[in-house]
């Protein structure tokens, strides 16, 4: 995996933005590094060799008190950096991603991806806190604690300068064969990691049939093997620790001996000594922490990667014509999915304005289908629809809606007041909006709601019925006036009267309009003036 | 139970390993810290030009130092979590235990899937508490105060600013991280559940949405709370880098503190100057190990809760309890019945209030009624899920309480809307039904189910997988083949809650009349709410809504009302 994805710089600018501000950030802590040390080993040898008091040590203490500050403004500036721009990151994907997504259409499972816009972002906090800065400082600290070092003792120098590149090299060597190992005991870690999940959710159903008692040798033995694997997925992990751990230790020692023993022979003298045991520590800090926060990059790009995989799906051509009147006509339209060996509708029809026509057949033969195609969601896959000898997939599919009322099979209610849920952002008045509630048959339970048309619905409109949810829905066909009316099972999961009422609402909105209805109840099929049976195709 | 005493009871058998784990820790974390005080006594000393001999010990203790930190920090991880998993492992056994008793009454867990999916992720809270909050905290602890001792021989004053520097690091700093965390979160959560609702909407009515020309709309409506979001985390960020600027400094003032100290001792001749290095280079160290305090304190607060709601799960009293004299309930057909029953799932709040039923043997009886009038809420009394509040529920005329819960769960079968399938084999969920039947059984139960041809027809037949909550399936599937599960088990009377969700509703009412003709002779009672299936039994019984506002059309005055009669037609 890429420490730095490329198209989190394309797809979110503020990036770049940050990127800048921690690399300047990391100039200046490397510089507040290397002074603190220069300060700490003069002020250590003045004392000590040179019987130096507090009073000549004054103005070395006193830099040493800026810097602390120095470093603590770094420190915060870092955090807040970081954390300031993990939110316009994840608003500007965010905002990328539904835009886009809704741009899809409904056509693109669009419901998978609630958990990356909400949730599954915030992993990207970790990355721009913890992860990329101190990939910075890994790339900048080294080099110029090695700076400062050059002049003031080679062998020190030449010797950091040789172990540090073993570090990502070893890791890489370490990370590529537990890597291999891991992919190999995944599989078997989630499923025995999944098993307790598994029992606990069931756990009512094993108590059904007197099987729960049973379970408890199960879980211990399954947690035991689960231990086992992970163990031994952990000892190669660890591995890249072990290998990091000891080499930036035993580098720092054997630099550490290497000046004490030249220190004896005259050769180097004690400021430059304790600079060297000072700063050596410190060029390999940067790397170690990177290899701690691996996991935090790793949560960080998976959530980037499938933000990006949303973002670089190509839209669907659109038509640009303006919407036709006229018959519709469906010529040969075949809709198969992919994966799915029957086609999922065939039909060849007419329906000429004004008609109302119910169509008809086994669930599964594509009624909701070809509603869908109609309102452009799904294009056939052979076959056009023409609306007045015009192609649909040349008419712009935003004028060409407006030409239709569609009342779905599941209506969505959104988090509003009853009368955005009615309205859906069209501007109107409240008498309109409850002139299409009562026809609809709404107006009652809706004036019995506590505070009726402001009354809030909560997430999906629950605390409606299925009833009164359809009701709500036929009241937004009756406000849209359209010419079109599409239905979809408009009755379906209705209890008797509440169907009545339904389809006494139906009638009233027929008058003077296309009416299409899906529909399998024989009193639904009678509303129509023509039935178009579909042929039962794949599986139902 | 405290969080503490519950974390204590299940690390007993791996309290070994711990121990184990903490002292490799403080040998590698005590040997970083060794490295930098030798190796800054070995300097000063080298610079005194002494003969080379008189700097092997410390020579030696420094690579010895450098090689130690690594290793023995890979056996403090790898014993560590080999001790962690294995309290894991007994705390699941426990927790499983407990909540066998339990489920499903006495806990609201059950009646939400993500509620169980939480509680099992908080078992998995006791592993970052033991390896990546006690564990390091144990061990800077521990080092800390050997530091503090060593640095405090030499100088006092440097080994106070020490410990002084170490409680900031390890105690104040999360306290303040938490704090702000606190303060932001209190700011964020609502934003942050406004935008969830917000996108939701978009993406779940994402066809109704485009229909109506609404996309822009709701967009915009995102766009609107997005910035919100974005503002409040701002204004939220400058807490978070005083934390990081506190823990910055503090290092930085220990370092000052050693040589202000150091300097006035080596002058006052109280401190040999070659040891005045180890007093200012050592706290580097130190803190160089303590450095992951504030993380792992952040944790804490996160583990922590995760642990008390367990703890708190552990301590609930069971609301279904056993008898201690049960009486036996003899074979042969059995009646239960329902009289004047009130029940409901948390105090205070009733789900059934007067209810009288009674199930005669091999009598088919509907049950009806809008949703949340209590349909469950009677099946759950059936099969002793749940005791009455008043009233009394009996078997042949033995109250239910004094019947062994199991006993119970012999004669009465259950099958809920949504039976749940376990991630294994279609054979071994079958086997839950009856754990010794023979793979002829089985077909026939899945032949009365109307699954044998699709299990014959599939490559692996009875050995195929069905899936996590049998997702490899369709829903019609499922449902059949939790039939046959409970047909495997021969109850005397099955209760069969009509599907309602994901089924199309052609599909549901031959699934219904399937369910209805495979129950066989039993007693069925039969939860649905359609009304074109009712032809098929003998009895139907309406409930009332109990919500306000949400009522239908079934809607009667008070209690339950018999409305039809019917004489089974077929």
């Amino acid at each position: 995996m890429k420490p730095l994805d490329s198209r989190l710089l394309r797809y979110a600018r503020t990036t770049r933005a940050y990127l800048a501000v921690t690399v300047a950030l990391g100039v200046a802590l490397a510089a507040l590094i290397v002074a603190q040390a220069t300060l700490l080993a003069n002020g250590i040898t003045a004392v000590f060799l040179h019987g130096a008091g507090l009073r000549a040590l004054t103005p070395t203490l006193a830099w040493l008190a800026v810097i602390v500050a120095g470093r603590a403004a770094v420190a915060w500036a870092q955090e807040v950096a970081s954390a300031r721009s993990a939110a316009g990151v994840k608003s500007e994907l965010r905002r990328g991603l539904l835009a886009h997504l809704a741009a899809l259409g409904p056509s693109g499972n669009t419901g998978g991806y609630v958990t990356l816009v909400t949730r599954g972002l915030d992993a990207l906090d970790a990355y721009f806190a913890r992860y990329l800065p101190q990939l910075v400082l890994a790339a900048l600290v080294p080099a110029i604690v090695l700076a400062r070092l050059l002049p003031a003792d080679l062998v020190a120098t030449a010797t950091i300068a040789l172990t540090l590149p073993l570090i990502p090299v070893f890791m890489v060597l370490v990370g590529m064969h537990t890597e291999a190992a891991n992919r190999r005991q995944f599989r078997l870690l989630s499923r025995l990691g999944h098993h307790f999940l598994d029992v606990v959710a069931g756990l009512p159903t094993l108590k059904l049939f007197g099987r729960a008692r049973a379970q408890v040798d199960t879980i211990r033995r399954v947690s035991g093997e689960q231990r086992r694997v992970t163990m031994r997925t952990l000892r190669t992990a660890f591995l890249s620790s072990l290998v990091l751990e000891l080499l930036a230790t035993l580098s720092v020692a054997l630099v550490a001996v290497g000046i004490g023993l030249r220190l004896v022979s005259g050769h180097l003298d004690l400021a430059t000594a304790l600079l060297v045991l000072i700063l050596a520590p410190e060029a390999y800090l940067p790397l170690r922490q990177v290899g701690a926060n691996y996991h935090a990059s790793a949560e960080g790009l998976a959530a980037a990667e499938e933000a990006f995989a949303v973002l670089e799906t190509p839209l669907p051509e659109r038509g640009t014509r303006p919407a036709p009147a006229g018959a519709i006509a469906f010529a040969d339209v075949v809709v198969a999915y992919p994966g799915r060996a029957d086609a999922a509708l065939r039909l060849s029809a007419t329906i000429g304005p004004g008609e109302v026509v119910a169509l008809t057949g086994p669930s599964g033969c594509g009624k909701s289908t070809a509603l869908g195609v109609l309102l452009g969601f799904v294009s056939p896959t052979s076959g056009v629809v023409t609306v007045g000898g015009v192609p649909l997939s040349l008419v712009d599919p935003t004028g060409w809606r407006r030409q239709i009322a569609w009342v779905p099979q599941r209506p969505q209610l959104f988090a509003a007041t009853v009368r955005a849920n009615v309205t859906l952002g069209a501007t109107t008045t409240d008498a309109s909006v409850r002139r299409a509630l009562a026809d609809a048959g709404a107006a009652d339970f809706v004036a019995a709601l506590p505070r009726g048309l402001d009354t809030e619905l909560s997430d999906d409109g629950t605390g409606l019925s299925a009833g009164q949810r359809q009701r709500i829905a036929l009241a937004r066909a009756f406000l849209r006036d359209a010419p079109i009316v599409l239905l979809d099972e408009p009755t379906a999961n209705l209890d008797a009267g509440t169907a009545a009422d339904v389809m006494a609402a139906i009638r009233r909105l027929a008058r003077g309009r296309t009416m299409i209805i899906a529909a399998h109840r024989p009193e639904l099929i009678a509303l129509a003036d023509r039935v178009i049976a579909l042929a039962p195709v794949g599986v139902s | 139970m405290s969080w503490l005493r519950l974390l204590r009871t299940v690390s007993r058998p791996a309290a070994g390993g711990l121990l184990l784990a903490v002292l490799a820790g403080v040998g590698a974390a005590g040997a970083g810290v060794g490295l930098m005080a030798t190796a800054a006594w070995l300097i000063s000393r080298a610079a005194l030009h002494p003969p080379v001999l008189h700097l092997m010990a410390a020579i030696v203790a420094v690579r010895a130092f450098g090689i130690g930190r690594g290793v023995l920090r890979y056996v403090e991880r790898l014993v560590g979590h080999d001790a962690a998993l294995r309290v894991l492992a007994e705390l699941r056994a426990r927790l499983f235990t407990r909540l066998e008793r339990l489920a499903p009454a006495g806990l609201a867990a059950f009646r939400r899937a993500d509620l169980v999916q939480r509680l099992v992720t908080d078992v998995d809270a006791v592993l970052d508490m033991l390896t990546r909050v006690l564990l390091p905290y144990t061990v800077t602890i521990l080092v800390g105060a050997g530091s503090v001792a060593l640095v405090g021989i030499l100088s006092p004053m440097a080994g106070l600013a020490l410990a002084a520097g170490l409680v900031v690091v390890g105690l104040a700093v999360p306290l303040l991280q938490a704090a702000a965390a606190r303060r932001s979160d209190g700011r964020l959560a609502p934003l942050r559940g406004d935008l969830a609702v917000a996108a939701v909407d978009l993406l779940h009515g994402l066809p109704d949405l485009v229909a109506y020309g609404a996309v822009d709309a709701q967009l915009d409506r995102i766009g609107d709370v997005d910035t919100r979001l974005r503002h409040a985390e701002r204004r939220s960020s400058a807490a978070a880098g005083t934390s990081a600027a506190v823990a910055a400094a503090t290092t930085g003032l220990c370092v000052l503190a050693g040589l202000v100290a150091g300097t006035v001792a080596v002058r006052s001749g109280t401190l040999s100057g070659e040891l005045l290095a180890v007093i200012v280079l050592t706290p580097l160290a130190v803190f160089e190990a303590a450095a992951g305090l504030p993380a792992a304190g952040q944790r804490f607060a996160g583990a922590r809760s995760a642990l008390r709601r367990l703890a708190e799960v552990l301590a609930a009293p069971p609301q279904v309890s056993e008898p201690a004299h049960p009486v036996d309930v003899p074979d042969g057909p059995h009646t239960l019945r329902l009289e004047s029953v009130t029940a409901g799932w948390t105090p205070g709040r009733t789900a059934v209030q007067g209810i009288d039923l009674v199930l005669a043997p091999g009598r088919r009886v509907a049950l009806v009624g809008p949703s949340g009038s209590g349909k469950s809420t009677i099946a759950a009394l059936l099969v002793r899920f749940l005791d009455p509040a008043a009233g009394r529920v009996t078997v042949d005329g033995i109250d239910l309480r004094r019947v062994r819960p199991d006993r119970v769960r012999q004669l009465v079968g259950y099958l809920p809307e949504d039976a749940y399938l376990f991630d294994t084999t279609i054979g071994e969920n079958l086997r839950i039904g009856r754990r010794d039947a023979t793979d002829a059984e089985l077909r026939a139960a899945l032949a009365k189910a109307r699954l044998a041809d699709w299990v014959d027809g599939l490559p692996r037949g009875l050995d195929t997988l069905v899936g996590e909550h049998g997702m490899q399936i369709s829903g019609g599937q499922r449902r059949r083949l939790a039939l046959a599960r409970a047909l495997l088990a021969d109850f005397a009377l099955l209760i069969l809650d009509e599907p309602t969700e994901h089924l199309d509703d052609e599909t549901a009412a031959a699934l219904t009349r399937d369910l209805l003709a495979a129950a066989g002779d039993r007693t069925v009672l039969l939860i649905t709410h359609r009304t074109d299936i009712l032809s098929d039994v003998d009895e139907v019984v309406s409930l009332p809504d109990l919500r306000p506002w949400h009522n239908e059309n079934l809607v009667t005055p008070r209690g339950v009302t018999r409305f039809v009669d019917v004489t089974r037609t077929s």
